[in-house]
């Protein structure tokens, strides 16, 4: 598989929210607006990549029953040191998103892909598995959060364009969130399918 | 009084799935089936309080030597070997709880309700009768943790037994699986906005 | 692909890998710690000039009132107090509602901003928006009430929001009764109280001050 294919199929083929259907959470609850989506996206994006780097690199030294533990530790230590670096450099995002960030580390598509991809290929491929995951997975996040944001408080990008009378808030809050998802899965079915 | 409170607030009004969305892997997963599903939620319910009441002492030992960074990885990891202890001891002392629960126990490891409940209750501050927001006590963190997986528990099994209704009716193709799902789900967030804003 | 399991390796394994971590944490976290102490000071800075009158020096203190500590800021220009402000954290509708509400020197509110909240976006989170928050700005609490109009207040509450409304109002409401306190302290306080002094740590017990209007 090539360089190229790694990264186009973490963003087509294996998606993972419109595919795997994994990382729901955050997924849900951070799409408030196309910029909390992709924040989130790219933060997600961050860990993976470098989770992904080290997992393959040091899984041949780890015995195979603690696998798993060792994971979460080295997952746990890049969300933590995300975390560091957002509250230091950009808190007003770390704020947003809250306690989403912390929970990046039970987020099933880091642990998944390293259980399935990273522990067995190199360190380049899973670097780049990782980018192509974590660009699917921001994209995701974006478009998710752009629809609810366009039809829930009637702007983009927080350029608002439509007033506020004609917004329909129940896309900007839980119910919305599902809804919208629901019919993106259905698109992206249709799109790749046909 | 306030526990009563505590309890409607995490059942209802804060339902865990349905307005904070965390655990909704599992929640799309195993709720096909009511039978899984009364399961996966016994098995959460218990963990979420067991691993909120041993995150919340061992939080304070955290505060005490002034290491809150090691709190993500500390609080995963107490949860991830929670998780396998109950396992052991569930197949030692009750088989047929053991049965009837195990093979959702490894899953809950990555449920981020777990994680999530243990980490809110550390850092979110909570006031009822509009008195001074202030972080929860033992008695109160144990309360909540366990009402909100009673919460989680109630979502999960409504949400199942529309599931088995629903896959008795004709949906069109594309919506087939986990779209329709997510419309029901979003359908019952909504039915569950009715109880916002009743407790603060 | 993984090496073979044994007690020993498994141990050492997982040794290594929690020591190199928490190793790896502690350097960042004391490498950021400046950072992000900086970013709250900046923020606390940036949020006190929003709601004060101009100073040049503001001194932090803890006040401890009706059974909770409440920090406060006292500002000052050319050794003259010209304001307060205090940090005032109430639950709305999604979570906690943090505001700082700055009075001048005669008990004025003089501007409130909202240091932290988690109301829904598109509905509470509209309290952080100028249409709303600015009916506070100029607010003589001993002339109107600090209360929405439907409860017979004053304040328009944001449409479809009332309980971030009223959670709004009742932190400010607390935040005018610590002030009043606060300034009964500073007042009464020793002269030789200049500008400037950081951080004095009152151990005051909590005293209820009647309220003069509506509870």
């Amino acid at each position: 598989m090539s360089k190229l294919q790694i990264i186009a199929r973490g963003i087509v083929k294996d998606n993972p929210t419109f595919v795997l259907l994994l990382g729901m959470c955050p997924t849900l609850a951070t799409t408030t607006s196309a910029i909390n989506g992709m924040s989130m996206g790219l933060a997600t994006m961050a860990v993976l990549i470098f989770s992904n780097i080290t997992i393959s690199a040091i899984a041949r030294f780890i015995p195979d029953k603690v696998r798993i533990p060792s994971y979460i530790v080295v997952i746990a230590t890049f969300v933590t040191l995300l975390q560091l670096l957002m509250q230091a450099y950009v808190p007003d995002i770390y704020e947003t998103l809250g306690l989403f960030i912390p929970l990046i580390v039970v987020n099933c598509i880091i642990l998944g892909r390293a259980e399935a991809f990273a522990n067995k290929n190199g360190v380049l491929d899973s670097a780049l598995d990782g980018i192509g995951i974590g660009l699917g997975f921001t994209l995701a996040l974006t478009v998710l959060g752009l629809v609810r944001e366009i039809l829930g408080s009637g702007s983009l990008f927080g350029w608002k364009f439509i007033p506020s009378e004609y917004n329909i808030l129940a896309f900007v809050l839980a119910p919305g969130a599902f809804i919208v998802l629901a019919y993106l899965l259905v698109l992206f079915k249709k799109l790749t399918n046909k | 009084m306030e526990y009563f409170f505590i309890i409607v607030s995490a059942i209802f009004v804060n339902n865990i799935l349905l307005s904070q969305f965390l655990g909704v892997c599992p929640f799309l997963g195993v709720s096909s089936k009511l039978d899984t599903a009364v399961g996966m939620s016994g098995a959460v319910c218990f963990v979420i309080t067991l691993a909120t009441v041993v995150t919340f002492l061992l939080n304070k030992l955290l505060l005490l030597f002034e290491i809150t960074y090691l709190q993500t990885i500390v609080f995963i990891l107490v949860i991830a070997a929670l998780v396998q202890m109950v396992e052991i001891v569930l197949k030692k002392i009750s088989p047929a709880l053991y049965s009837a629960l195990g093979i959702f126990l490894p899953l809950i490891t990555t449920n981020c309700a777990v994680l999530g409940v243990a980490l809110n209750v550390v850092t979110k501050e909570f006031s009822f009768f509009g008195g001074q927001p202030h972080l929860f006590n033992l008695a109160e963190a144990t309360v909540y943790a366990f009402a909100t997986s009673l919460g989680y528990g109630l979502a999960m099994i409504i949400f199942a037994g529309l599931r088995e209704h629903l896959s008795l009716n004709q949906v069109p193709a594309a919506f087939k699986g986990v779209p329709i799902a997510l419309v029901t789900a979003g359908l019952l967030a909504l039915a569950f906005m009715g109880f916002s804003g009743m407790v603060y | 692909m993984a090496a073979r399991s044994s007690f020993r390796n498994m141990t050492l394994c997982l040794l290594t890998i929690c020591l190199l971590c928490s190793a790896l944490l502690a350097v960042v976290n004391s490498m950021t710690a400046a950072p992000i102490a900086k970013a709250q000071a900046d923020k606390t800075r940036m949020t006190l000039s929003r709601v004060l009158p101009a100073f040049d020096n503001a001194s932090e203190k803890t006040l401890a009132f009706e059974g909770a500590d409440y920090v406060c800021y006292v500002a000052s220009a050319d050794t003259s107090v010209v304001g307060y402000a205090v940090i005032s954290p109430v639950i709305g509708f999604g979570g906690t509602l943090e505001l700082m509400v700055g009075f001048d020197a005669d008990g004025q509110i003089w501007s409130t901003s909202v240091l932290s909240h988690s109301e829904t976006p598109g509905l509470g989170a509209k309290c952080t928006e100028a249409a709303f928050k600015d009916q506070f700005d100029h607010f003589d609490p001993a002339v109107k009430s600090l209360q929405v109009r439907k409860d017979g207040g004053d304040i328009d509450a944001i449409t479809a929001s009332t309980i971030t409304s009223r959670a709004y109002c009742r932190a400010v409401e607390n935040a005018c009764r610590v002030y009043r306190q606060l300034a009964l302290k500073e007042s009464a306080g020793d002269g030789s109280r200049t500008a400037g002094v950081a951080c004095v740590r009152d151990e005051g017990r909590p005293v209820t001050i009647k309220e003069d209007s509506h509870e």
